[in-house]
């Protein structure tokens, strides 16, 4: 398929059912490496459960989920989680899943975890190479801390930060286990505007400075438009527009799913009334 | 094909008494997510009291045996809810909040305490009941037969009436809905003006309640008990409710029932020694395909 | 002072006591009659009354917040010992090891002691491997006495029946529990909290049964007799077997049996350094900490990467290898050991030490062991109401700290530097 030469996600008709609820309806989508992805709609547009398929939580009834981190295929369809997130697919949640009991650096030592020297013998007497490893996780970890400006809460539990920092720490986690595509489930929910922006910043720079793919579920349309390079528009588990922001804003079936039928007349009527 | 529906008719009734105590454990463990294992003991403790109450109709010259049962189960069902209350008030209530393992050792020294409570207040020996009533129905010929006692007859009769009851407090009255909405959602249920507190421990009364009616029939049909038969009982009807789906009602009773059968009918037809092991391979399987049990609700945890 | 308040609450509380204990104490049943002993009961009651009026009264003076901090802050302040094991755990583990060392050698020493310090020990090593199950890895799990009770056979019936040496039958034995902790976690990868509960008591029940039952192979009820452990080659039992010599002749000295209780004492003492040493270890490296992360959110960790089935597996597996060696040296020091030291209670002891001591906290377990073990001996007059007390104690120290003695200190991480 031409679409895909030039890709690092495509969904080919995706769809999931709960029982009588369709709740995905043949996502079609391409995504390009290094760029933003947007995915708006209103809520229960089914934004979440598609990230629940493409990390391997939910299994689609139909279609197939692609992943091409080093331009080969694979189908993450029939995966199991940890799988997918070993090759490259991380993610952060609409409600907040950290390791609240451990530190906050031990969270992203976590992350690192299929990357270190896990064996049992070598930690238990502490090899060299053993210990060679761990030090470079904690360097690693330092790194994220430390782009995310949170070096000085390394050591405090991760449960106890403010919701903010909180927030930032998900992304960091996501970005420690290495990931090609990262898919942030509403990160800016509950952030003032200032953390919000800082927050979009931080996702730009993770874009131009580790070539990493981002998938971002966001409702602010300020963010939506200014930093992504595509925009896809889920409604009722389809999708009702795809294109750059330009083109998304422009189309009249998402102005009317945002704002209703009637809304979507009144708002026409009153804009040719006015021009 | 007899020895068939003899042991149909035993796994029924030991199924019942599990089913009885079970209600005690998932009703709990819906309303405030604990395992309470302490409850086997309430149902131990059931059994002393109805022996000692029996006893005091005696002292107090209540000559007719359906008065005196009549007196000995009221009080008895009415102190070990006592008692169940104040097992909740005591050590259960103060952790209200804190971490899920907190309460379960909570509840296991509490279980150490009434048993060895009882222990030391009406000392270690077996005891005893005279057989009280003696009627038997027997169906089949001479040499082939079902014998079905009358008390077997009545003790299905109560767990029939008494989880009728149950069902109907629980569905038509205003303290079975104060129940079900604590049970979804507490902080919900104490803004809408439900005094929680006193609804947890309604359920714990309401547990303690059924585990009684399950003590009295026991030793009504056995007559022997001791201070330590609430720990296999305990654990029996705990893996009942687990069995059934901890949380239902109905699946606390298909549970009890399901479990004493196959005990029963394991015992029977192969081995009596291991049929406590049959009983937790059971579990494990039924768990194996069904992790939340034959009727509980699959989790669907939100992500 | 609010008294008619507390006296209408102790009020209240002696109605309820009076309800309770009146037919409970006061009727005990004697075969079909009673023997009536109201004034036990009412001297009960009394006390419910005294102790209500008492706690209304100083709650309501602020006394009883005030005495609770004065008590805490003598426990942690005041008292060296536990204001070093909440600074520098490992400085006091060092000094604990140190006194424990040279007990038997002190002149107060008696077998007695020694034999009720191995089983001390012995509880160390199980609460330290039921603590990678339970505290790190947050799998509840009420049958651990199956691994232990796995050891302590294990290490019988391959004496027995296949004529293994004490020192060959650890580390087989420690294969053999790993191998039923593997067993056990199988079934159970799918089930969650309280379910799994339920499934691992009846896994340990199902062990006890079949000790019990399979006579012809465990002894059954009358249990088994179990081999002394050797040193080198060298017995510590008066009468040695064929061709065997003996420690005391090699060395000497006049035969005592005080030299077998040291030598098992000493052996389990090391054998316990180790398991908490690797314990410690296994905290701070990659697999303790995916343990832990599975206990706080296994979905997240899912998507992080780890495989979730074999790290479960692998703290039911190695939790149950400690109990395994456990119950090797619980034989050893025993030389007879029968079903009953095997039951579920068991598992509730080790869970509380676990619990009380604070989750995945070493020092915790090794105070909460040691109370557990050592406390009822002090209380020996009182034998008929230790398990009473016990259990009361359980209740009250999870009132009173629900997150067990000690907080888990977490290793800290310097900047540039290595962890320390
Ligand atoms: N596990 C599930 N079981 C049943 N319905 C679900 C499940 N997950 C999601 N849904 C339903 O799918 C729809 C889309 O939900 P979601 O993807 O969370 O929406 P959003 O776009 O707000 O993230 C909703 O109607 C939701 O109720
Ligand atoms: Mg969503």
């Amino acid at each position: 398929m031409a679409a895909k030469a030039d890709s690092i996600l495509v969904t080919e008709g995706v769809s999931i059912r709960f029982g009588g609820l369709l709740a995905l309806a043949g996502i079609s989508l391409v995504m390009r490496p290094a760029t933003i992805t947007a995915i708006i709609g209103p809520n229960g547009a089914g934004k979440t459960t598609l990230f629940n398929c493409i990390t391997g939580f939910y299994r689609p009834t139909e279609g197939r989920i692609i992943f091409r981190p080093d331009g080969r295929d694979v189908v993450l369809n029939r995966l199991p989680i940890h799988k997918i997130a070993q090759l490259g697919v991380a993610r952060t949640y609409q409600n907040i899943r950290l390791f609240g009991q451990m530190s906050v650096l031990e969270n992203l030592l976590v992350a690192q975890h299929h990357f270190v020297n896990h064996r049992l013998i070598s930690g238990i007497f502490q090899t060299r190479s053993f210990r060679k490893s761990e030090a470079e996780a904690v360097e690693q970890a330092w790194f994220w801390l430390e782009f995310m400006g949170m070096e000085q809460l390394a050591n405090q539990d991760a449960g106890t930060l403010p919701y903010g920092q909180q927030r930032r720490l998900e992304v960091a986690r996501a970005m420690a286990s290495r990931p090609r595509l990262i898919c942030l489930d509403e990160p800016a929910a509950g952030l003032n505007l200032q953390e919000s922006e800082e927050l979009n910043q931080l996702i730009l720079k993770l874009r131009e400075e580790h070539g990493v793919s981002v998938l971002l579920i966001e409702h602010h349309m300020g963010v939506v438009m200014s930093i992504s390079d595509h925009v896809v528009v889920l409604d009722h588990g389809e999708v009702i527009s795809d294109g750059t922001t330009e083109q998304v804003q422009q189309d009249e079936r998402v102005i009317k799913a945002y704002l209703g039928e009637e809304d979507a007349e009144e708002l026409q009527s009153v804009t040719k009334g006015a021009g | 094909m007899y020895i068939l529906g003899q042991q149909l008719i035993n796994g029924l009734i030991l199924g019942s008494i599990y089913g009885l105590i079970a209600i005690g454990y998932t009703m709990v463990y819906g309303i405030i997510g604990m395992i309470n294992f302490a409850h086997g003991e309430i149902y131990m403790i059931s059994a002393y009291l109805f022996a000692i109450f029996l006893a005091l109709a005696g002292v107090f010259g209540i000559d007719s045996l359906p008065v005196a049962l009549l007196f000995t189960l009221a009080f008895t069902i009415i102190i070990t809810g006592l008692y169940g209350f104040t097992v909740e008030r005591m050590a259960y209530r103060p952790l209200r909040g804190s971490t899920r393992l907190a309460p379960l050792i909570s509840a296991i020294g509490m279980s150490l305490v009434l048993q060895n409570f009882v222990q030391l207040a009406q000392g270690a020996n077996d005891q005893a009941l005279p057989p009280l009533y003696h009627g038997v129905l027997r169906l089949g010929g001479e040499e082939d037969f079902v014998q079905i006692t009358h008390i077997q007859i009545i003790i299905v009769a109560a767990t029939v009436i008494s989880m009728a009851i149950l069902t109907y407090v629980i569905n038509n009255t205003a303290l079975g809905r104060a129940c079900r909405a604590t049970q979804q959602d507490r902080t919900m249920a104490n803004l809408l003006g439900i005094n929680t507190d006193w609804t947890i421990s309604l359920v714990f009364v309401i547990g303690a309640s059924m585990a009684s009616v399950a003590g009295v029939l026991i030793t009504f049909n056995f007559g022997s008990f001791n201070f330590f038969i609430g720990f296999v009982a305990g654990i029996k009807a705990f893996t009942a409710a687990v069995l059934g789906g901890i949380g239902s009602l109905p699946g606390a009773m298909l549970g009890g029932i399901l479990l004493g059968l196959s005990e029963s009918l394991f015992a029977g037809f192969v081995n009596t020694d291991y049929k406590d092991v049959f009983a937790f391979a059971l579990l494990v399987t039924v768990l194996t395909f069904r992790p939340t049990g034959l009727l509980g609700r699959p989790e669907v945890e939100k992500i | 002072m609010n008294i008619p308040a507390a006296l209408k609450d102790s009020a209240v509380a002696s109605l309820i006591a009076l309800a309770l204990f009146v037919p409970m104490i006061g009727l005990v049943l004697k075969g079909q009659s009673l023997n009536i002993q109201l004034l036990r009961a009412l001297f009960v009651v009394a006390a419910v009354f005294a102790g209500r009026m008492l706690i209304s009264m100083l709650l309501q003076s602020g006394l009883l917040g005030r005495l609770v901090e004065v008590i805490r802050k003598v426990l942690v302040y005041l008292s060296p010992v536990v204001g070093l094991v909440e600074r520098r755990s490992f400085r006091f583990i060092g000094l604990l090891l140190v006194v424990l060392v040279a007990v038997p050698f002190l002149p107060g020493s008696s077998n007695y002691l020694i034999q009720i310090l191995s089983l001390t020990l012995v509880y160390v090593i199980l609460a330290t491997g039921l603590n990678i199950v339970v505290g790190l890895a947050g799998l509840l799990d009420l049958g651990f006495v199956a691994f232990f009770a796995t050891g302590a056979y294990g290490y019988a019936m391959l004496a027995q029946y296949a004529g293994l040496s004490f020192w060959a039958a650890i580390p087989l034995t420690a294969g053999i529990a790993a191998a039923m902790g593997c067993l056990l976690g199988l079934p159970v990868l799918r089930m969650h909290g309280d379910y799994l509960a339920i499934v691992t008591l009846g896994f340990g029940e199902i062990i006890r049964i079949l000790l019990v039952n399979m006579i012809d192979i465990t002894g059954g009820p009358n249990g088994i007799s179990v081999p002394r452990p050797t040193l080198f080659g060298l017995g510590f039992t008066r009468r040695l077997e064929e061709g065997q010599l003996g420690f005391h002749e090699f060395f000497g000295l006049p035969y005592s049996a005080s030299h077998r209780y040291i030598f098992i004492y000493l052996l389990i003492l090391a054998f316990t350094v180790a398991a908490i040493w690797i314990f410690k270890r296994l905290r701070e490296m990659p697999i303790g900490r995916a343990w832990e992360a599975l206990r706080e959110d296994e979905i997240a960790c899912k998507a992080l990467g780890i495989n979730h089935t074999t790290t479960k597996l692998s703290a039911f597996t190695l939790g149950a290898t400690f109990g395994g060696v456990g119950g090797v040296f619980f034989a050893a020091m025993e030389g007879f050991i029968n079903p009953s030291s095997f039951t579920f209670v068991e598992s509730a002891i080790i869970l509380s030490i676990v619990v009380l001591g604070g989750m995945g906290s070493i020092v915790g377990v090794i105070l909460a062991a040691m109370g557990i073990t050592l406390l009822p001996e002090l209380f020996r007059e009182f034998e008929n109401y230790r398990m009473l007390v016990f259990g009361l104690a359980m209740v009250f120290i999870m009132i009173w700290r629900p997150g067990g003695l000690l907080k888990v200190r977490r290793k800290t991480f310097a900047r540039g530097g290595h962890g320390g």
